[in-house]
C-alpha cells in the first residue's frame, strides 16, 4: 500500500506534468479548433524554442526570461509566415495533418544539423530547486510552467471570450460566411491566431529548455498524449485544455506510484476512449 | 636465380629506384572499384544521440583504412542509411542494402531492437553480420552474427553479478537494491538479471518497476524511489533516462546512496551534477590498461578531433565507441586475413580467430558466438568516467568511492 506522501507527491508531480501538458496544448487547440488546421508543427516549434533558449542561454549567457521575451515575438512572426504558406496553397483540415508533418520534420533536420542528434542540457542554478509543503516538494520550475499554462489559458479563454477579435475568430469558425456577412475578416484574423499559437510554442519551448534535457526526436515526445489532452479539453477551449493536461497527468502518475510506471502512456489514451464514447462530438 | 653483384653508381641508383618502387607499391594508395560496406544506424529518432557516436567511429575507421591500402587495395565505401532508430525500417534497408544497393559486406546498426531486425535479413542471405551494440545474446541464433558488445553469453548474470562484486567489497556494501528499468528490450532482459541475482546473493530487492520507452514524467517514478529507501538504486537507462530520474528525486530533495546506470548517455551523466559517483558498466575508457589496446593510441585522437568538431558534449571513446571501432576492426581483419569477400570465408575464419581489437581479444566460439563477458565497472570521477573495477583493470589511482 502507497503511503500517503507518495500519493501526494504523485499527485502534485502529475498536476505539474500536466501543466506542462496544457502549455504545448494549447495553441494546438486554438489553430485546431478555429483555424482547422491541425498543426503537427506545433510540437516542432516548441523544441526549437527550447533549443534558441538553450543556444542563448549558454553561448551569450542570456537569461531564460529575456530569451523568451525575445523568442515570443520572434515566433509569432514566424507562425504567421507558416500560415502565409497555409492560405496560399488554400490548406485543408486533412491536409494540414501532412503538411505540418513535414514541416516538422524539416524543422527536426534543422535542429538536427545545427545541435546535432546529441543531448543537450540547459544547466542553470534553479533547475532542481523545489518549494517544500510538508512532507512534499514542488519542483519549482515545473510549477512555474504549470501557473504559465494557466494565466495563458485564462487570459486566452477571457480574449476569445470578451474581445472582438475572439468574437469574430469564434463567429469564423463557427460558421464563416455568416461571420463575413458581419464584415468579419476571417483571413487576417487568422494570421493573428497562427501567430499567437506559434508565440505559445516558444513559451513552452523555454520551458521545455529548462526542465528537460534536448534531442531533435523530442518532438514527437509529446504527440500523443497532447493530442489526447487537445481533444478531451475540447477544441479551442483553452480552459479544457488545461484541465484535460492537468487530468491526464494527474492519471499517468497516480497509475505510476500506485500501479507500475509501464501502463501510464495507457492512461491518456484510455481516458480519451472513455470521452469520445461518451462524447462522439468531442471532434 | 644470383644476381649479379651492383658495382657502380647506376647500380646504387638502380636500387634506389627499386626501393621507392617497392615502397609505393606496397604502400599503395587503395585502387580499383570499392569496397561497400552496407549499414544503417539511428541517426534520427530517440536513438540519434548515441548512435552519432557510432557513425562518427565509422567514418574515422573507413577514412583510415582509405588513407592505407583500404581493404585487398580496394577503396571502402560505407553506404550507410537512416534506420530511423526503427526496426521495422531498420529490417527493409537491410533488405535494400543487400538486394539493390548490392553492398559486398554488411556492419550492424546501432541497439539491440535494430540489430535484431537486420540479422533476420542478413540471415536470410547468408551474409556475415558484425554488430556492436546488442544486449541480448541469448536471442541471436545466426551462425554468422559477431558480436564486438562483450556482454558474453549472460550478461543477464554476470553483468550485475560483476557489479555486486565490486560493491561488497567495499566497507558499507548495499543490502538492499532498487531496480528501475526501462521496458527497451536488452534494458529490461539485464535489469530482469540484476533483480534474479540480487535475491540469489541475499541482496533485498525493495522495488521492482519498469517505465515505458520514451517516459515523461519521472516525477512519480522518483517518489516511488524515495519511499523505498534502497542502499543501491539500478536504473535499467537507455540514454537520458538516468539524468532524468536523478534531477527528479534531487527536486524531491532525494539522493541515492549508490546508483548503477545500465546504458546511460555517457556524456551527459558524467558531466551532471546529480552524476557524482555514478556507477555503470564499460569495455573501454581512456586509461590505461585499455589504451594501450589494439588501435587505441591512434584512434582516439582521432575521435577526439572528430566528435569535438561534431560539437559532441562528451568526446571520448568509451563504451559505445570503442565497440564500434571493434566490429570495423574485426570486420578488417576478417577480410585482410582471408583476403576474400566471401560471406562463407570470412565467417569461418572469425569462427576460428581471435581478433585483437581496441576493447581486447575478441572470439566468437562460445555459445551464440560470444565469448566471455569484458564489461567492468565504471564511476565519475571529476566529471570522467573511471574504471573502478575489477582492480587490475582500475585507472591508475582509481578505486570504487564509497557515497
Amino acid at each position: 500500500m502507497p503511503s500517503l506522501t507518495l500519493l501526494g507527491q504523485a499527485v502534485v508531480s502529475g498536476l505539474l506534468a500536466g501543466g506542462i501538458y496544457g502549455l504545448l496544448a494549447l495553441g494546438l487547440s486554438l489553430s485546431w479548433g478555429l483555424l482547422r488546421l491541425v498543426n503537427l508543427a506545433h510540437f516542432a516549434l516548441a523544441l526549437l524554442g527550447a533549443y534558441l533558449t538553450y543556444q542563448l542561454g549558454t553561448s551569450l549567457h542570456v537569461p531564460a526570461w529575456l530569451a523568451a521575451l525575445a523568442i515570443v515575438p520572434a515566433f509569432f512572426v514566424l507562425g504567421v509566415g507558416f500560415h502565409a504558406v497555409f492560405a496560399y496553397f488554400r490548406v485543408t483540415e486533412f491536409a494540414s495533418l501532412l503538411v505540418t508533418f513535414g514541416l516538422a520534420v524539416i524543422l527536426e533536420s534543422i535542429i538536427q544539423w545545427f545541435w546535432t542528434a546529441d543531448y543537450r542540457r540547459y544547466e542553470t542554478a534553479y533547475a532542481t530547486s523545489s518549494l517544500r509543503v510538508g512532507p512534499l516538494f514542488v519542483p519549482a520550475l515545473e510549477l512555474l510552467a504549470c501557473l504559465t499554462a494557466a494565466g495563458l489559458a485564462l487570459a486566452t479563454w477571457a480574449w476569445l471570450r470578451f474581445s472582438y477579435v475572439g468574437k469574430a475568430l469564434r463567429a469564423s469558425a463557427e460558421d464563416p460566411g455568416m461571420a463575413a456577412a458581419f464584415g468579419v475578416n476571417h483571413r487576417r484574423l487568422a494570421f493573428v491566431l497562427s501567430g499567437v499559437s506559434a508565440a505559445y510554442a516558444g513559451i513552452a519551448g523555454a520551458f521545455i529548455a529548462l526542465i528537460s534535457t534536448l534531442a531533435p526526436a523530442q518532438i514527437w515526445a509529446w504527440l500523443g498524449v497532447v493530442f489526447a489532452v487537445v481533444i478531451i479539453g475540447g477544441l479551442a477551449n483553452p480552459i479544457g485544455a488545461l484541465l484535460a493536461g492537468l487530468l491526464i497527468g494527474v492519471s499517468e502518475s497516480l497509475t505510476m506510484a500506485v500501479v507500475t510506471p509501464a501502463w501510464a502512456p495507457l492512461v491518456s489514451f484510455s481516458v480519451l476512449i472513455v470521452i469520445l464514447i461518451a462524447r462522439p462530438d468531442r471532434v | 636465380m644470383m644476381r649479379a653483384p651492383v658495382r657502380s653508381g647506376f647500380g646504387g641508383v638502380l636500387a634506389g629506384v627499386l626501393l621507392v618502387v617497392f615502397t609505393a607499391t606496397a604502400g599503395a594508395a587503395p585502387s580499383g572499384p570499392p569496397i561497400r560496406i552496407g549499414g544503417t544506424l539511428a541517426l534520427t529518432g530517440p536513438l540519434a544521440p548515441t548512435a552519432l557516436l557510432h557513425k562518427i567511429a565509422g567514418e574515422i575507421y573507413v577514412e583510415e583504412l582509405n588513407k592505407g591500402t583500404g581493404l585487398l587495395g580496394r577503396p571502402v565505401e560505407w553506404v550507410l542509411l537512416d534506420d530511423q532508430s526503427k526496426p521495422d525500417v531498420t529490417r527493409s534497408l537491410y533488405e535494400k542494402l543487400i538486394t539493390v544497393d548490392k553492398v559486398d559486406l554488411l556492419m550492424g546498426p546501432y541497439a539491440t531492437s535494430g540489430i535484431l531486425a537486420a540479422m533476420g535479413v542478413a540471415q536470410r542471405y547468408g551474409k556475415v553480420f558484425v554488430h556492436h551494440s546488442f544486449g541480448m545474446p541469448h536471442l541471436a541464433k545466426y551462425e554468422m552474427h559477431f558480436p564486438t558488445a562483450a556482454f558474453g553469453p549472460e550478461p543477464n548474470v554476470t553483468l550485475p553479478t560483476t557489479v555486486y562484486n565490486a560493491l561488497a567489497a567495499t566497507a558499507n556494501s548495499p543490502k538492499t537494491v532498487a531496480i528501475v528499468t526501462s521496458k527497451f528490450p536488452s534494458a529490461q532482459f539485464q535489469s530482469a538479471g540484476a533483480r534474479d541475482v540480487a535475491e540469489k546473493r541475499g541482496l533485498k530487492v525493495v522495488l521492482y518497476l519498469e517505465y515505458e520507452f520514451g517516459n515523461r514524467d519521472w516525477g512519480a517514478l522518483a517518489a516511488r524511489v524515495k519511499d523505498a529507501k534502497p542502499d543501491l538504486l539500478w536504473i535499467g537507462s537507455l540514454g537520458l533516462d538516468s539524468n532524468q530520474l536523478l534531477e527528479a528525486m534531487k527536486k524531491l530533495d532525494y539522493t541515492p546512496p549508490r546508483h548503477f546506470h545500465l546504458f546511460p548517455a555517457p556524456g551527459p551523466l558524467a558531466l551532471a551534477p546529480e552524476g557524482k559517483l555514478a556507477l555503470s558498466s564499460t569495455v573501454f575508457e581512456e586509461h590505461p590498461p585499455f589504451t594501450s589496446q589494439a588501435g587505441a593510441a591512434r584512434l582516439i585522437p582521432l575521435f577526439h578531433e572528430r566528435a569535438t568538431r561534431a560539437n559532441v558534449p562528451y568526446p571520448y571513446v568509451d563504451t559505445q565507441v570503442a565497440g564500434s571501432l571493434a566490429a570495423w576492426q574485426v570486420l578488417d581483419a576478417a577480410v585482410t586475413a582471408t583476403k576474400s569477400l566471401d560471406d562463407k570465408v570470412l565467417g569461418q575464419w572469425l569462427r576460428t580467430n581471435k581478433v585483437d581489437t581496441i576493447i581486447g581479444k575478441l572470439h566468437f566460439d562460445g555459445p551464440n558466438n560470444y565469448g566471455e563477458d569484458l564489461f567492468k565497472v565504471k564511476q565519475v570521477h571529476d566529471g570522467k568516467w573511471v574504471v573502478v573495477w575489477p582492480r587490475e583493470f582500475a585507472a591508475p589511482g582509481a578505486r570504487l568511492l564509497p557515497p
